[in-house]
């Protein structure tokens, strides 16, 4: 579902080992977390508490707090606003907290 | 110069007083005209906590303890109209409601001024109970360890605040009233048979006035023969992410709304009309809600803000009709959610009949015209 642009793919950026839902992926430098997650092809980030729909992250500017995630055993964190670091672990298995 | 006499009445102030009396004289239909300002407005409408409360209201007055209890109990029909009549379901619920005490001296001070409140002659007493620690901890899981009792209001309860506004708005507009916003008034001009309106967007000509416009209507109110000595009075509400619903009543400062949102409000301060946030405040009203419910701490904030209530110096509501301008009314109360019942079932009509009932009098500004003791 997203791509990224053709510009970007021209830049050979390093990569950073981060740990999504339990399985490895190399992350883009410089890349939120929430960026890093829709280039492994998540949409869904997380369920709402109440009725357990599905959320994404919307604005991605840090004001519409649907791209929460837990991060570092930190749960609720706005994975727009946070940029991915060796070893991260981000898990968007935990739901309702 | 003669003007066409456009409305039958014109109601100034489109927030929750405004709003929930326009709803009651919704079938005036188009001769019907809410009368708003802009976006700039100082909204308490739109800052507000959602509370419908009736516990340890009416000290000093016992009429306004019966006019509020009278509104909770006819909030169910409120509701159920404006969800029958616009769809808008405004979330209320009132399964009672817990005034927490985090003190042994701060309860026994609880139970004393209520039972003053009930002592007063002529009171009309609504159900509240004496909960110790056991009796909160039953109602309330995962209260904190410091807290040491509280009371329990059966009549308490809460709503979605923007709901209402919007549902009330909705139904007037949908029986055919009118809603002008961006019409901001500068000066009412009584006539024989009419009021003559300015506002920002043009002139606006009614048979009666309804002023009903919050901290506006200190300046307006001497229009028309009246008087309105209402100050603002700041609050604050910090807004955390939604959680699982753990908190099944409202808890006065704190509550959980039907989306899951925690909402902790609180905070009386004159300050003037500054509606900025104070940090220092924030952290005594997040200090005390951790201390209620320990789990909060680890929930995080969303958003915060302030806004001014609209409050007389006896904090009671004014309704008034002038004297000197029979077809001019006031209406301001700081409790526009918990009285939007009462408003719409028992003022509107009121107003609508052209005069203003004598159980109204307690409610008139002529209270406050008592002159000092040497």
């Amino acid at each position: 579902m997203f791509r990224r642009l053709p510009d970007a793919d021209l830049v050979a950026a390093a990569t950073v080992s981060i740990v999504i839902d339990g399985r490895p992926f190399a992350a883009r430098a410089g890349d939120t977390v929430a960026a890093a997650l829709l280039a492994a092809g998540r949409a869904t980030f997380r369920t709402t508490p109440l009725s357990g729909a599905p959320r994404g992250p919307y604005c991605l500017m840090g004001t519409c707090f649907d791209c929460l995630v837990t991060i570092d055993d930190a749960a609720g964190r706005q994975a727009c606003l946070v940029a991915v670091a060796p070893g991260m672990r981000i898990d968007t298995r935990g739901g309702a907290r | 110069m003669t003007h066409t006499i456009s409305y039958d009445v014109a109601i100034v102030g489109g927030g929750l007083v405004g709003a929930a009396i326009a709803f009651g004289m919704r079938s005036l239909g188009s001769r019907l005209v809410v009368l708003d300002e802009g976006d700039v407005a100082f909204r308490a409408a739109r800052g507000n906590f959602g509370l419908i409360w009736v516990q340890g209201k009416g000290a000093g007055l016992p009429p306004y303890g019966a006019w509020t209890q009278r509104s909770a109990r006819e909030w169910p029909r409120l509701a159920d109209e404006l969800r029958t009549g616009t769809g808008i379901d405004v979330a209320l619920a009132q399964p009672g409601g817990i005034h927490v005490c985090l003190a042994r001296d701060e309860l026994d001070r609880r139970v004393a001024s209520l039972a003053a409140l009930f002592a007063q002659p002529g009171f009309d007493r609504y159900p509240v109970e004496v909960l110790d620690r056991a009796g909160i901890a039953a109602r309330l899981p995962g209260v904190g360890a410091d807290v040491v009792g509280g009371t329990w209001g059966a009549l308490d309860g809460h709503c979605n605040p923007l709901k209402l506004l919007r549902a009330l708005h909705a139904g007037v507009v949908r029986a055919g009233g009118a809603y002008r916003s961006d019409h901001a008034v500068d000066g009412i001009v009584p006539g024989a048979e009419s009021f003559t309106l300015d506002t920002a967007g043009g002139r606006i000509v009614a048979r009666r006035v309804v002023l009903a416009a919050g901290l506006g209507n200190a300046r307006l109110a001497p229009m028309v023969g009246l008087d309105a000595p209402v100050r603002p009075n700041k609050g604050h509400v910090i807004a955390l992410e939604r959680v699982p619903p753990f908190l099944s009543l409202p808890v006065e400062t704190i509550r959980q709304t039907d989306e899951g949102t925690v909402l902790v409000g609180d905070a009386q301060q004159d300050l003037g009309f500054d509606e900025t946030p104070g940090l220092d405040v924030l952290a005594a009203m997040a200090a005390r809600a951790v201390r209620v419910f320990p789990h909060l701490a680890g929930v995080r904030v969303t958003r915060t803000w302030a806004a001014l209530r609209v409050i007389c110096p006896d904090g009671f509501p004014v309704y008034e009709q002038s004297a000197a301008h029979p077809g001019a009314f006031v209406a301001t109360c700081h409790s526009g959610v918990t009285l939007a019942a009462a408003h719409a079932y028992a003022l509107a009509p009121a107003i609508a009949s052209g005069t203003l009932p004598a159980a109204f009098n307690p409610f008139t500004a002529q209270r406050f015209d008592v002159s000092q003791a040497a």
